[in-house]
């Protein structure tokens, strides 16, 4: 993840390497701070339908998911962090699959049982 | 297989290559180990949510307390700011290791985001006192079963990586920012910042999910 700078570099190459990354963090914590101002805001205030609520928080919930990822794992679709993209998204696959089967059965089952 | 057999036997596991990589980056792999770890944690919390998903409907509160009677916005807004803050403190504790800043500085980020954490989950365990208080506890309902699975458990993961927070901090400060406390800075640094992703699909889910 950090991999650690050349020893080679110059001190004004390392000094541009640092503020870089600084800014970095610093862009993801200020996306993650408005993605999550958002929804406590519309929830807070009230006044919005409950569907458009709910999708508004699922949205900007997965986008600051996203977000994280990319400016906190440093995990993006540069060659060296491919395999761990990879990892992850396989792994969201499986859980994917497990959860929205449960969520899947689960309804279903209620449905029947109210039915009775 | 090529004549130089005993170079291919040196190499261990599953691999092609020729040569043996000498202590091919012990960092990088110990990393790439524990985001298995990770992916697989993910994967249980995952498991938890749709548990806490099918568990959202009037049959599930069996008459007990809803989301709406328990959770309070102020609460999971503090909450998630110490959570947030915390996850950039580590960062700046990341870059202080990175560009050698010194033994002072990474301590001194560590240490914010320890008392970050600690923030987080004094108002964690002040939420499950009140909830226990009016009897909001976990065998009241189906539904509070699952909230007690899934929160606490992320509670629980805060309090193991602030735990390993004070571990790598008495390390640093006795040996300095060697290559051995990088390696285990960057796991515990992955490990941080996967807790406050996980929090994000909590605070959405449970709580303004909840109150909306």
């Amino acid at each position: 993840m950090s991999s650690a700078p050349k020893t080679s570099m110059t001190k004004e190459e390392a000094a541009a390497a640092y503020s870089h990354d600084i800014k970095g963090y610093l862009t993801g914590f200020v996306l993650a701070v408005v993605l999550t101002v958002i929804p406590f805001g519309m929830v807070a205030m009230g006044g919005f339908g409950f569907g458009t609520v709910i999708g508004t928080i699922a949205v900007l919930g997965l986008i600051q998911m996203v977000v994280h990822v990319k400016y906190f794992l440093h995990v993006d679709f540069s060659a060296d962090q491919r395999e761990y993209l990879h990892l992850m998204l396989f792994s969201l696959l499986l859980l994917f699959i497990m959860a929205a089967g449960t969520i899947w059965i689960l309804v279903n089952l209620q449905g029947r049982m109210m039915g009775m | 297989m090529s004549g130089n057999s005993t170079a291919i036997y040196a190499a261990p596991g599953l691999s092609f290559e020729a040569e043996e990589h000498h202590d091919h980056d012990h960092a990088g792999k110990a990393l790439s180990g524990f985001w298995l770890f990770m992916m697989s944690d993910l994967i249980i919390f995952g498991l938890f949510f749709a548990t806490y998903a099918t568990m959202l409907t009037p049959m599930s509160y069996a008459g007990g307390p809803t989301p709406k009677d328990l959770f309070e916005l102020p609460g999971a807004a503090m909450e998630t700011a110490a959570l947030l803050t915390s996850t950039l403190t580590f960062g700046f504790a990341s870059l202080a290791v990175k560009y050698d800043m010194g033994r002072g500085k990474v301590l001194g980020w560590l240490a914010v985001t320890l008392a970050l954490g600690m923030v987080f989950l004094g108002l964690e365990i002040r939420e499950f006192v009140h909830m226990f208080a009016i009897g909001a506890v976990p065998e009241r309902s189906g539904f509070l079963s699952s909230f007690f699975g899934l929160v606490p458990l992320h509670g629980a993961h805060v309090t193991a990586g602030s735990i390993w927070l004070i571990i790598m901090m008495i390390q640093i400060a006795r040996k300095g920012v060697d290559e051995t406390a990088k390696s285990r800075l960057a796991r515990l640094a992955l490990f941080w910042h996967f807790l406050d992703i996980i929090w994000i699909g909590i605070f959405s889910v449970v709580y303004l999910g909840g109150i909306a």
